[in-house]
């Protein structure tokens, strides 16, 4: 079948999607203190406006399974009375919410103009060097996942380097982001606490 | 002129309840909620205050907008989505004055009839909504938010609401698509927000910065505001300074102070032994000033006049070890990224442009390349349903139009010419 008489019907070139189907995951039931902390976040919505909590459910999901799952996403649709499908619309679009397995440490570095003026290309640089992985790679212990990540609002800081979402490591060098590997890999979760900077007096 | 908003940014206790009382917090909106709703929003259209997320549009008419006869509810949208290349300084306030941002809300809210104010902020600050949600737990605890504010009888709650990493989100009516649960894509405008927002009822999205002013107009008064800054460009104003300059950070001045002075004075200019280049005045989707236009007021209406925007006010300072086909790239690679997908011109042209740039700054492209920017940048520009179109040509407009030279020579040479001391080891060895 072809759509026009010149045109060879070559299922490499044409229909191609990036789309990945959501991988399926463990099943999948929130448990009791997630779902508690989700149905107190649904009463700060009107009662038919269940949709709005869309965002925080998924966040839940991520932070029980690590990423999302299909499993998940079906349980958050049933929640909040959607289709799988609008789930997965909405997830797919924001770059916080992980599609795949992701490391136990995301290291998430900020690549636009104010950070890469800062030298970002070099942390960037040396993080896949000393992990050896691509960015959008994981390393083979599960533990790294390296990512660039647009502004997130720190440019006077820069670079910056986001560990899961959340944690902030701001002024990065290349140096700093290999102590910072050594530390995780030594402490955990210890090593990404009170990096935030406090304002200076 | 003494900081107004982020006085007391430097505090270690500055952002608590009990020092935001000490330093007057809370009287903008004792006072407001004793005039009437109307005589607040009268004030404030009086004041001149302009928005300061990005358009600087009035935000006393803006409140006059909203729908005032209808059965609807209507709210109030915080805008902390702070995500413009450059810009950092709703994060300073919402972070060390948060009780000012709720305060701004309040008194917002009594303005247009609001009984819930929703503040979406960007699912990165988040350690800077559990300040916001600790401090808010307290403002609830004392009475300033919730049921019977001040015993006045008014009820107010506000929510905070967060995102989860999308540019757009920060659009409008993305913002209000987003927090319906969708996908961050604009509305068509009309209706604007005022008569169809949230819910399709009638809502005032503002940014955080502007709410953060209101308190100051009402407890002041109008002439105390008027009296800073230049006509029509009034009340205090943060910048934030970033890039190749020595002191970056965000600083409060006046719509007075000048480019040069923000650049130069505030953040310590650029780099020892380093050069200016160009300057972004209002975050990455502003057209760029060169170094021999920064003699004006960095107000809105100065920078317009001068072929640029104030936008959010973000100063990115480039010197000269900065290839511009690189900013262009660099700039192009996050419109792309960000593009929301909803209108053809942006989504596609988007992605044109970068390949175009990336093929250029390899080395690998042509001069009829140069042309082609203009050609595909001009037709996104003003095609698409929101300004993002708009955004994302600007930095292939404007790179081409100031340094064509560098363009060419990148042709001519088949590689970079600009010699950096930041870029990655890695692509400056191969084909830069
Ligand atoms: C692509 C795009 C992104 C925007 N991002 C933001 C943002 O992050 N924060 C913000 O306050 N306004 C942003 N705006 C501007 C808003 O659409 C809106 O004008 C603003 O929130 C209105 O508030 P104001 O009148 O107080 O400035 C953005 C606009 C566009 C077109
Ligand atoms: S450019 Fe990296 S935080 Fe803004």
């Amino acid at each position: 079948m072809s759509f026009h008489p010149l045109m060879e019907y070559d299922p490499g070139r044409f229909h191609h999607s990036e789309r990945k189907i959501a991988d399926e995951g463990a099943p999948f039931v929130f448990t009791p203190e997630r779902r508690a902390k989700l149905d107190e976040i649904l009463t700060e919505y009107p009662p038919e406006r269940k949709r709005s909590a869309v965002l925080a459910a998924l966040y839940l999901v991520q932070e029980q399974e690590g990423y999302l799952t299909a499993n998940g996403m079906r349980h958050v649709a049933g929640i909040l009375d959607l289709t799988p499908a609008e789930v997965e619309d909405v997830a797919t679009y924001y770059v916080m919410f992980f599609k795949e397995k992701v490391g136990k440490y995301v290291l998430q570095v900020c690549r636009t103009l104010s950070c890469a003026l800062n030298g970002a290309e070099r942390v960037t640089e040396s993080l896949s060097e000393k992990l050896g992985i691509k960015v959008g790679e994981t390393d083979p212990s599960g533990m790294f996942t390296l990512l660039e990540f647009e502004c997130l609002g720190a440019c006077d800081r820069a670079p910056v380097v986001m560990v899961n979402n959340e944690h902030w490591h701001e002024h990065a060098t290349p140096e700093s982001c290999s102590k910072l590997i050594d530390d995780i890999k030594a402490k955990g979760e210890a090593a990404l606490s009170g990096c935030h900077l406090k304002v200076e007096k | 002129m003494d900081p107004v908003l982020t006085r007391y940014v430097r505090e270690p206790n500055g952002h608590t309840l009990d020092f935001f009382l000490q330093h007057q917090g809370y009287e903008g909106l004792k006072k407001a909620l004793a005039m009437k709703p109307g005589d607040v929003i009268e004030m404030v259209k009086a004041s001149g205050l302009r928005g300061r997320g990005g358009a600087g549009f009035p935000t006393g008419l803006k409140w006059q907008f909203v729908l005032k006869d209808t059965p609807l509810p209507k709210y109030i949208a915080c805008n902390a989505d702070e995500s413009e290349p450059g810009t950092f300084k709703d994060h300073v306030l919402m972070e060390r004055n948060p009780h000012l941002v709720f305060e701004g809300c309040l008194i917002g809210c009594w303005a247009i009839g609001a009984k819930v104010a929703y503040i979406y902020i960007r699912g990165e600050f988040y350690h800077v909504q559990k300040v916001l949600e600790a401090e808010l737990a307290k403002a609830y605890d004392k009475g300033y938010v919730g049921k019977n504010i001040l015993g006045t009888g008014f009820d107010c709650d506000i929510v905070i609401h967060r995102g989860a990493g999308a540019y757009e989100a920060g659009e409008e009516t993305a913002l209000i698509e987003s927090f319906e649960g969708k996908r961050a894509q604009p509305r068509i405008k009309p209706p604007f927000p005022a008569v169809s927002g949230i819910y399709n009822c009638p809502t005032a999205v503002n940014n955080v910065e502007t709410l953060c002013n209101v308190p100051g107009i009402v407890l002041n008064g109008v002439e105390w505001y008027t009296s800073l800054g230049p006509d029509k460009n009034f009340g205090p104003k943060l910048y934030c300074v970033s890039g190749h300059v020595k002191k970056p950070g965000v600083y409060e001045a006046t719509m007075k102070t000048t480019l040069r002075e923000l650049i130069f004075d505030y953040a310590g200019g650029v780099r020892d032994g380093h050069r200016l280049k160009a300057v972004i005045p209002g975050g990455s989707s502003v057209p760029m000033l060169l170094p021999d236009q920064l003699d004006i007021p960095a107000s809105f209406d100065d920078v317009a006049k001068a072929g640029s925007m104030l936008g959010s006010a973000a100063i990115i300072v480039m010197d000269e070890t900065t290839c511009m086909v690189w900013v262009a790239k660099n700039l192009m690679y996050f419109y792309r990224h960000e593009s929301c997908g909803k209108c053809t011109p942006c989504r596609e042209g988007g992605d044109w442009l970068y390949k175009i740039l990336t093929r250029l700054e390899n080395g690998e492209g042509s001069m009829r390349d140069i042309d082609l920017i203009a050609s595909v940048a001009g037709n996104i520009a003003g095609k698409t349903l929101c300004p993002f179109g708009d955004a994302a040509a600007a930095p292939a407009l404007t790179t081409v139009k100031n340094f064509r030279s560098e363009f060419e020579d990148h042709v001519r040479e088949g590689r970079c010419t600009v010699p950096s001391d930041w870029r990655g080891w890695r692509v400056a060895a191969g084909a830069h």
